[in-house]
């Protein structure tokens, strides 16, 4: 046994005759990894500085640490072990150099309090001791915790061992300037070169780097190559997206210069929306909404982070996109977060987790607990969203983070002035997320989590809420000119792109440091969270530092906007870095990438009869990816700002999956606007170019079926791809996107921001595998009136059903071939592909009929088609239904069993509207050519489908719907 | 902030706010369409002038998580305010100001001792408020019923739909007596029920508080927390049903606040 810690150490547990839930969920977790012990209790511990005095602990733990009423406190003096318990001790403390927020807290709070150690400082470390019962086996539980309650990469896990960490001390970095030898070196050095430093730099740019410098006649320092690696990373440049790409489909090869500005922006800039006030160049995009106030949004990937970290990374992911609305113009409000995950399936069987891989289940409870703990801390609701599982992101699991934010439509542009301050305001800078922008652009494989380990972080929402509350004062007085938060690339980004068009200047020796040992490397590139960059007139800065202090938020002058055109960064006295903003902003070399695309020759399977449809919808509904989502969104605070108008969960008991959210920023203002998502990760294999038109009528028609107008939907592209390396992969792309600017221009809706992650691969054995192809399309639309918003809930009985949208044979990737299981791999298909000659003005008629006051419920139709969606509507409205396949118009195609087509295809634009029948003509008529009757609603709780020969397919209770619907994986 | 002077008979609002609180914009709505002045204050500030809550005829401790609840929900907020306000919050009670803690707020006046009656030593509480049963945030609209209780502007009987969004919600309490007590002295101010009135189960109680209590009182009434919000649900657009419902003039949460100004005001 190692030194047991100089530190008094206090844990606290429940009381014997209180109940401990966090106990009894331990017991829960080890359960999933097999272990049964009869109990576990909990304990939260503490670790405080030798030198205090006994007395001084005792009032500690009685004043902050135990409640009476609850808790015993176990008080173990410094260097000694605690007294002998009948259970296994297993200890989990953060390892030295993670972000430990609960000991910050707890730090400042006994400095607040003027608890001074005698000597030393505060020094405060936590742990979580569990005691466990010893009916399981040590060795099992040290294994078991650590696939379940612990995760090592950031965490010490000992069993039985009481030596934890304490007052460890980093090695110290160096300070100052090193310079790294470019001169001389071969392609293989510099290859080396770029891997050894994680610098994710390609050999043409380290040839580029190498060039400039011996023009220069000198060498780069560390912090002159690393600003480039950071500013040039594929985070942070899109080097891909904005390359040149010889494309070749279809027997024709053309040259896309800038894929990005020539297909999803040329399309924003063709349609120049009056309402798009700010697009493509700030960290949201900015569109007008009502009252001289204007909406901001930005949904970001944080698909490597969460791989390792899933807490971790999930929370500082929300953590980051709200910075991003915080920095956007002048600093917006944030009034709503969006999640959305794609997850390996949670029936995975464990040995097909791959080794340095997490269970899905694992790693979905870990995100929506990042996501739940950091949102619900800032005070936002997470209102929107979806889980997508498949096994292909078992090792590359994707995390969407979104926000929206409210400012005033005149602080939509920032500005920098030479002279203007650098000021920096919020958290600390530590060694926590060290070449995270890099990171991001490397494989995953099963060393990751090693090699990986410093670029995680923790995220501290206590602290983010106070620079929030912090940054609207100083905005509203008018304290800086532009802001921008402090993400990928630390400083070294945030600085280099607010100076770019000016020049900068920055002493490294003024950054407050969490703690010693940083080089000065790191101070410049590390990504701790939490920090936001400022250019103050100096005028302001004395105001600016005295507001933050009132909020409890340090602001730190780090620097000054020039007029030099150089950046600058010192340490000190000494020159650390002296580059022209122009080469570190266009000197990126723009090598020709190859892309093509072919499109797979793979039978169509067509659409087999269901051989029992009653069981058939059964299975559909329990299908994780359609079945209910209400223990994740139960778990986020979605009613805080008391904005919600249409909830994530609607219906009779609350519990409906409703096609989008509504909020209403503005009490004063009778509009709100609505968020819709759309993606399919299973398209994209067969047809990647329809799967970007579908996923785009997706997000905008369940942003329709909530009550938002259509001629007002802006939309977020957020690309996660495969190994762009790959001609395939990269020609899939090229489509997509060309997709995206055709379904933009014909739908009349820009996009107005995005974020990609390309090269989402992971190495199994020797193999390099590449996700399945995803696009995740947000769509913000404005509702005129939220008065007139709509569920998705069948409302009364005897009211008619309407099905409005064409059905054709289109099953290719439908969920219902899924359930099928035709065999291991990809089957072919048709995948369903909207009409944009026609899709645009249906959206329009049904947004019409419902301002008419036509429509008491409308649902959109998705996975599973016409089936799922009836049976959704029925259940969440308590009551029963009557469908009827027989009215629906379809051309008949060989293979496509006539029934099973028009209940399971997911042809798009379509959606079921339930009328009154005493609005049904007017219905009828006003969406002439739309719509079909295919039902009637019943006042019973029964749910039948009648074929197109007349003859009952299905006859359920609406009680066996709802068992499918949530009896599936509920965390 | 603003410090106009209102007229006299303007009832007013002192919203105490500090690092973590997130609920404040919808309280100060609540409180300004009940027809109170608000003034939303820092707590750095109010310990720098404690006398600026002798303006103050409520005093609001609105939702969110103080300091992160980092230890346990309310616990530091609840020690700065015994730090530095104890006495002024014990005049601010006895001369009549009425004090109203909302989820995190009714955290804090737990953690205060404040509901236990002027002088309780925090120390030695009987009360506290820890993990929910189901060892989750629980976000959900459920149904209270005010209580006959000492709080004046309660309606006993009245059944209100309001959301809860919390993790640390369940009300324990020391010992059988401390009920009894709870009982005698009126303080039980509201349940949670069944949407029809009857004994809630979960999740109608959502957190497994004892005697299904989601709100309590101190002796004097004037002192009252709880874990559910009502301001939020405060405009007929909010109840998550209201596509389901007869047309409502307003959400029925508005008029706990216009009654508890009402008695504000008549109480100078």
């Amino acid at each position: 046994m190692s030194t047991l810690p100089d530190a008094w150490r206090v844990e606290v547990f429940r009381r014997a005759d209180r109940d401990d839930p966090r106990g009894a969920e331990a017991r829960a977790t080890l359960a999933e990894a097999g272990l049964h012990p009869a109990s576990v209790r909990v304990g939260r511990g503490v670790l405080l500085a030798p030198s205090l005095s006994p007395e001084a602990v005792d009032e500690l733990v009685e004043r902050f640490l135990l409640d009476p009423v609850l808790d015993e406190a176990r008080i173990t003096p410094p260097g000694t072990a605690p007294e002998p318990v009948e259970a296994t001790r297993l200890l989990v403390a953060p390892k030295p150099g993670v972000m430990d927020p609960v000991a910050r807290t707890i730090e400042a709070l006994l400095e607040r309090n003027g608890v001074e150690p005698a000597t030393g400082g505060l020094n405060v470390a936590t742990f979580t001791a569990y005691e466990v019962s010893r009916d399981v086996e040590p060795a099992e539980l040290a294994r078991a915790a650590a696939r379940t309650l612990a995760n090592p990469t950031i965490e010490d896990v000992r069993v039985d061992d009481e030596a934890l960490s304490y007052g460890v001390a980093l090695a110290p970095g160096v300070r100052g300037r090193v310079e790294t030898r470019l001169a001389g070196l071969d392609d293989d050095a510099l290859v080396t070169l770029s891997a050894n430093g994680q610098l994710s730099l390609n050999l043409v740019e380290m040839r580029a780097i190498q060039a400039h410098f011996a023009e220069l006649g000198r060498e780069p320092s560390t912090v002159e190559l690393e600003t480039i690696a950071q500013t040039w990373s594929e985070h942070c440049k899109h080097k891909t997206l904005t390359g040149v790409i010889e494309f070749t489909h279809a027997g024709r090869t053309e040259t896309v210069d800038n894929l990005l500005k020539s297909t999803i922006a040329a399309a924003t800039h063709e349609l120049d929306r009056e309402w798009c006030l700010s697009v493509f160049v700030d960290n949201a995009g900015i569109v007008e909404f009502d009252q001289g106030q204007a909406l901001a949004i930005k949904v970001e990937t944080h698909n490597h982070p969460s791989a390792i970290d899933p807490y971790g990374g999930a929370g500082t992911g929300i953590g980051g996109v709200v910075r991003d609305i915080l920095g956007a113009g002048l600093g917006a409000k944030p009034v709503a977060n969006i999640d959305a995950f794609f997850v390996g399936p949670p029936d995975l069987a464990p040995e097909r987790v791959p080794k340095g891989s997490m269970h899905p289940k694992r790693i979905l409870r870990g995100v929506v607990a990042g996501v739940r703990d950091y949102g619900n801390r800032m005070g936002i609701p997470t209102v929107a969203g979806g889980v997508w599982f498949d096994e292909g992101f078992v090792a590359n699991p994707l995390v969407y983070a979104g926000t929206v934010g409210i400012l005033p439509s005149h602080m939509a542009q920032k500005s920098v002035a030479p002279g203007d301050w650098i000021v920096s305001l919020g958290g600390r800078t530590g060694k926590d997320g060290i070449h995270g922008a890099t990171f991001s652009s490397i494989e995953l494989s099963e060393h990751s989590e090693v090699n990986a380990a410093s670029a995680v972080q923790i995220g501290d929402p206590l602290t983010e809420k106070r620079v929030l509350d912090a940054l609207l004062q100083a905005r509203d007085r008018g304290l800086y000119r532009g802001v921008t938060d402090c993400g990928a690339g630390g400083y070294s980004s945030a600085v280099g792109e607010m100076g770019e068009h000016t020049g900068a200047e920055v002493d490294l020796a003024r950054v407050p440091l969490k703690y010693a040992g940083l080089s000065s490397d790191e101070i410049w590139i590390s990504e701790a969270q939490e920090r936001m960059v400022l250019a103050v007139p100096p005028e302001n800065v004395d105001e600016l530092v005295a507001l933050c202090e009132s909020e409890d938020v340090e602001a730190s002058v780090l620097g000054q906007f020039t007029d030099t055109g150089r950046l600058v960064v010192k340490d000190g006295d000494e020159v650390l870095c002296d580059m022209a903003m122009s080469f570190l902003h266009d000197g990126t070399p723009r090598p020709v990438r190859h892309g093509r695309w072919d499109a797979p020759q793979l039978d169509d399977p067509g659409a087999p009869a269901a051989a029992d449809v009653g069981a058939t919808l059964l299975a559909l509904l329990g299908d994780p990816n359609v079945a209910s989502k209400q223990w994740i969104i139960r778990q986020y605070d979605h009613e805080v700002q008391g904005t919600s108008v249409v909830k994530p969960l609607v219906g009779e008991r609350s519990d409906g999956p409703s096609d989008g959210a509504v909020l209403r920023p503005l009490a004063t203002s009778k509009k709100g606007f609505a968020i819709g998502i759309g993606a399919n990760p299973w398209q994209g294999a067969l047809d990647p170019y329809a799967m970007a038109l579908a996923s785009i009528d997706e997000a905008l028609r369940n942003a329709v079926a909530v009550g938002a107008d259509p001629d007002q939907v802006s939309v977020l592209d957020n690309f996660s791809w495969g190994n762009a390396d790959l001609e395939e992969e990269l020609g899939a792309l090229v489509l997509a996107a060309k997709a995206c600017q055709d379904a933009a221009l014909a739908y009349r809706t820009p996009f107005v921001s995005g974020k990609d992650s390309l090269n989402n691969t992971y190495r199994v054995g020797e193999r390099l595998l590449s996700i399945p192809r995803t696009l995740l399309i947000t769509a913000l639309g404005i509702v005129p009136d939220v008065a007139r918003a709509m569920t998705m809930d069948l409302k009364g009985a005897g009211h008619a059903l309407y099905l409005v949208g064409a059905t054709r044979a289109e099953l290719g990737a439908s969920r219902y071939l899924a359930t099928l299981d035709l065999g291991a791999g990809v089957v072919g298909g048709r995948v369903p592909r909207p009409d944009l000659a026609t899709a645009p003005g249906c959206l329009a008629r049904v947004h019409a009929a419902i301002r008419a006051g036509l429509c008491r419920s409308v649902h959109d139709l998705a996975e599973g088609g016409l089936a799922v969606a009836a049976a959704e509507m029925a259940f969440a409205g308590g009551l029963g239904l009557d469908l009827d396949l027989a009215p629906i118009e379809l051309t008949a195609t060989a293979g496509y069993d006539s029934d099973a087509t028009r209940l399971f295809s997911e042809s798009t634009t379509r959606f079921l509207v339930e009328v009154t029948q005493e609005n049904a003509a007017r219905f009828e008529t006003e969406l002439a050519g739309d719509a079909t009757r295919v039902g009637t609603v019943r006042a019973d709780r029964r749910f039948t489908i009648h074929g197109t020969r007349g003859d009952l397919l299905a006859d359920l209770a609406l009680d066996e719907l709802r068992a499918s619907f949530f009896g599936a994986y509920q965390g | 902030m603003t410090t106009t002077t209102a007229p006299t008979k303007t009832v007013q609002t002192l919203l105490l706010r500090t690092a973590g609180t997130n609920c404040d914009a919808e309280a100060q709505t609540a409180f300004e369409l009940a027809g109170s002045h608000v003034a939303r204050m820092h707590l750095n500030a109010l310990v720098a002038a404690p006398a600026r809550l002798e303006k103050a005829d409520i005093l609001m401790l609105a939702g969110g998580f103080s300091y992160g609840d980092y230890i346990a929900a309310g616990r530091i907020f609840g020690r700065e305010l015994e730090a530095h306000l104890t006495e002024a919050l014990q005049r601010f009670v006895e001369r009549g100001g009425l004090v109203l803690g909302v989820c995190n707020g009714f955290q804090v006046l737990v953690e205060l001792g404040l509901l236990e009656g002027v002088g309780a030593d925090p120390a030695a509480r009987s009360l506290a408020l820890t993990d929910n049963a189901s060892a989750e945030f629980e976000c959900r609209w459920v149904t209270l019923r005010e209580e006959d209780s000492a709080c004046a502007w309660l309606e006993p009987g009245r059944l209100v739909p309001v959301p809860v969004a919390h993790a640390e919600g369940r009300l324990v309490v020391r010992d059988d007596a401390t009920l009894a007590r709870l009982r005698a002295n009126r303080q039980i101010a509201l349940r949670y029920v069944a949407p029809d009135g009857g004994p809630a189960a979960y999740p109608g109680n959502p957190n497994g508080s004892v005697d299904d209590i989601a709100g309590l009182c101190d002796p004097s009434g004037r002192v009252l927390g709880l874990m559910p919000h009502p301001e939020r649900n405060l405009s007929r657009h909010q109840h998550p049903r209201w596509t389901r419902l007869a047309e409502r003039e307003e959400g029925e949460g508005l008029a706990f606040f216009r009654r508890m100004v009402a008695v504000a005001r008549d109480s100078r």
